[in-house]
């Protein structure tokens, strides 16, 4: 299906936050104005809070740095990784949008195999808005794109899907390969174009990379917390795969989907392999308990939200994974911080929306109302 | 684990006849086929003498050798129609068998190049599938990829690929109700991936372009769930179905794996759906039950083998689903036949059969 380079109405233009966690700078933001500049972003500034950074002209956005991570949540701030991409998550925390897409300030946009430029936030709306199918693996991949559909023996009583809380994109160019593959294979660029979104199955973990994602903030919010990394945390470059751990384990038990595949970013950095050895280098084995825990999580039945869900398997992970590493009790414990911050800032009654000026820059906001 | 060796003497080529006159379709597989062994099962219901071209290695087995080698002990099982191949799985002596409908040529890629599948089935049939862990970059075996960031390394050795589910460009393996909503709908997507089937997921196998490891899944795939109108158009029948759910479930208990995505062949326009849909759509209805059927069955410990799955999962559809239509007593009636068959004439590998054709 054609798609406009600027669509002349932007899908969840009101809908949607651009979440870009940043220590540098944000001149990438020049590639993707035609797709993004109808959209409001949040800018997530990690490390030194005194460094400027820039916004590129005619973009509508707020921006926190660390001195405003720690005004808005106090003592709950420590849940918030610093020196390490995970603080983007601060950004899922104070939005008030339904639906929330983040991106890596290296992410750049890509084109597909006709040379046409891809507009990568359109299509993780696009997998966000038609249903997932995880309970029923399609071989014809997702069944709701234009030009699919149902294979034989699918049963019509699956048809309906479930609706999608996750979209995963992926990346051309520069992999995301942990710090061993790319020790072993530095010139391996990824040059193949799958054209095709699919459904993790119910009961399937994956790796989710935090770097071109998408998802529906009302349906799986809570669950995205991106952990303790960076400064004073024994792991880094973990952040994402222990997000993606939890909510995929959130979503089966909630019978919500999770897609994978389009849209391509180009990633552009290569970042220093022995740098990540020494963030990935516990995970790497930690993982192998990890897994093993995810994959036999049992929710009780009364676990009926997110938040619940979050709690009980903060419990789980305290019990099951404290023993591994002192560092699980602490992450335990920032897990409930999280869902704390998350119900203080995203109260269940919504009070009327205060009346926001459009197209204004906005510095570090006031403090939310108590 | 590494990649196995396979040689094209380990491989037979298995063809239902379906149409009586084979000279355009293996006229057009010949240069991906001439290296290789060919059986090809002619359909018992068929009247007229096969034509088949010259210079290929085949045997061709008739309605006289189903007879002869099935004779009257094994009743329950019907090998007409799209059923017929299972016979050639059956004679064959080689470890690794392709088969695909006779109404399909071989495809072209999205850069034009023609597609070897019968290179591209083995390839995913000698790598290891990856069926704990989703890589999000497929299948890591691949040229040009890897395992991404977070896949747990103990994870990266994988498991052997017992079965290989290719695709079809052009007809695409709709069912009727699906493909008579939009007659018009061709499939024109090329996707450049290989992938595993993640353990516990289900998915519908289609028969049209299938390979597999035939020691490990042959007693798995049978003529087993036959419509009372099963007729010879592929919207007719859901046989193919039922067997790849058998085969998701034993290879799920024992540790196996099943690929799905390339290669792609181009599938013929044949047929009308709406013509189908007015004859038979007993198999959309039976899917209701098959398969939260599968979803529910769990293997005992004891069951070590293919066929020590295959016959608890019998005793299974004799318990739940048997008293649900008759088609599934006669389902189970099958699976036992034909296990029993598997073991009389079909187990081993390596000296060939003599053709009676």
């Amino acid at each position: 299906m054609a798609q406009p380079a600027i669509p002349v109405t932007p899908a969840l233009k009101d809908d949607l936050d651009i979440v870009i966690p940043t220590i540098r700078n944000l001149d990438f933001l020049e590639m993707w104005r035609p797709f993004f500049q109808p959209y409001h972003l949040i800018i997530v500034q990690d490390g030194d809070p005194t460094k400027t950074i820039r916004v590129p002209e005619g973009f509508d956005y707020e921006l926190y740095n660390r001195n405003d991570v720690n005004r808005i949540l106090g003592p709950k701030a420590s849940c918030i990784s610093f020196k390490d991409s995970a603080c983007r998550c601060f950004g899922f925390l104070v939005s008030k949008k339904k639906y929330i897409f983040t991106i890596d300030d290296d992410c750049f946009v890509a084109k597909d195999p006709s040379g046409k430029e891809i507009n990568a936030l359109a299509q993780h709306i696009q997998n966000l808005l038609t249903p997932s199918t995880p309970f029923f693996f399609n071989t014809l991949y997702d069944p709701f794109r234009e030009g699919a559909d149902f294979v034989r023996g699918y049963p019509f009583s699956l048809r309906e899907g479930a609706p999608t809380a996750i979209s995963h994109g992926l990346w051309l160019n520069i992999p995301d390969y942990d710090a061993p593959t790319q020790l072993v294979k530095p010139l391996e660029r990824n040059t193949r174009y799958v054209d095709a979104v699919m459904t993790i199955p119910k009961g399937t973990l994956f790796p989710m990379c935090g770097m071109n994602l998408g998802f529906d903030r009302e349906l799986i919010g809570p669950a995205m917390y991106f952990g303790l990394m960076g400064d004073g945390q024994p792991i880094g470059r973990y952040d994402d795969m222990w997000a993606g751990w939890c909510a995929k384990v959130i979503c089966d038990h909630m019978s919500l989907g999770v897609k994978t595949g389009l849209p391509y970013i180009w990633h552009s950095k290569a970042s220093n392999p022995f740098v990540n050895l020494k963030k990935e280098y516990k995970g790497i084995y930690w993982q192998e308990d990890i897994i093993p825990f995810f994959q036999s999580v049992v929710f009780p039945k009364e676990c009926i939200t997110v938040q619940q869900c979050y709690i009980e398997l903060s419990k789980q992970v305290k019990e099951k994974l404290g023993h591994v590493d002192p560092y699980f009790q602490k992450l335990a414990d920032s897990m409930v911080t999280w869902i704390e911050a998350w119900e203080e800032l995203n109260p269940p009654t919504k009070a009327a929306p205060a009346a926001q000026p459009n197209g204004v820059k906005k510095d570090a906001p006031a403090p939310k109302p108590k | 684990m590494s990649q196995t060796n396979i040689g094209d003497d380990e491989v037979d080529i298995v063809i239902g006849a379906l149409h009586a006159d084979l000279t355009s379709f293996l006229n057009e597989w010949r240069p991906l086929f001439s290296r290789f062994h060919l059986i090809i099962v002619k359909d018992p219901d068929l009247r007229e003498e096969l034509k088949i071209p010259e210079g290929f290695n085949l045997h061709v087995y008739t309605k006289s050798d189903i007879d002869r080698v099935v004779g009257s002990s094994y009743t329950a099982i019907n090998f007409s129609g799209y059923s017929c191949r299972y016979f050639g799985y059956l004679m064959s002596r080689k470890k690794y068998i392709f088969s695909v409908d006779d109404d399909c040529i071989p495809a072209k890629d999205d850069k034009g190049l023609s597609v070897d599948a019968v290179d591209q089935h083995i390839t995913n049939l000698a790598t290891p599938a990856t069926p704990f862990f989703f890589n999000t970059l497929y299948d890591p075996f691949r040229k040009g990829t890897d395992f991404v960031r977070g896949y747990p390394f103990s994870l990266r050795s994988g498991v052997t690929c017992a079965l290989s589910c290719g695709l079809w460009l052009n007809l695409a393996d709709h069912d009727a109700p699906t493909q008579a909503l939009k007659p018009g709908h061709r499939n024109s997507r090329y996707v450049d991936a290989v992938l595993t089937v993640p353990a516990r997921a289900l998915m519908p196998v289609s028969g049209v372009n299938i390979a597999f490891n035939r020691e490990l899944a042959g007693p798995a795939l049978f003529p087993g769930l036959r419509l009372a109108a099963e007729g010879k158009l592929r919207w007719e029948t859901v046989e193919d179905i039922w067997c790849g759910l058998c085969v998701k479930v034993v290879c799920d208990h024992l540790g196996l794996g099943v690929k799905t995505g390339l290669p792609y062949v181009w599938r013929n326009d044949r047929g009308n759906a709406i013509e189908s849909l007015k004859k038979e759509w007993e198999g959309v209805k039976l899917m209701e039950e098959v398969v939260p059927f599968f979803q529910s069955v769990r293997l005992s410990q004891a069951a070590v083998t293919t066929e020590d799955c295959m016959l608890e999962i019998v005793a299974l559809v004799k318990e739940r689903l048997a008293t649900l239509d008759p088609v599934f007593a006669r389902a189970a009636q099958a699976m036992a036949d034909w296990i029993k068959l598997w073991k009389a004439v079909g187990s081993g590998s390596g000296s060939s059969r003599p053709s009676n054709g």
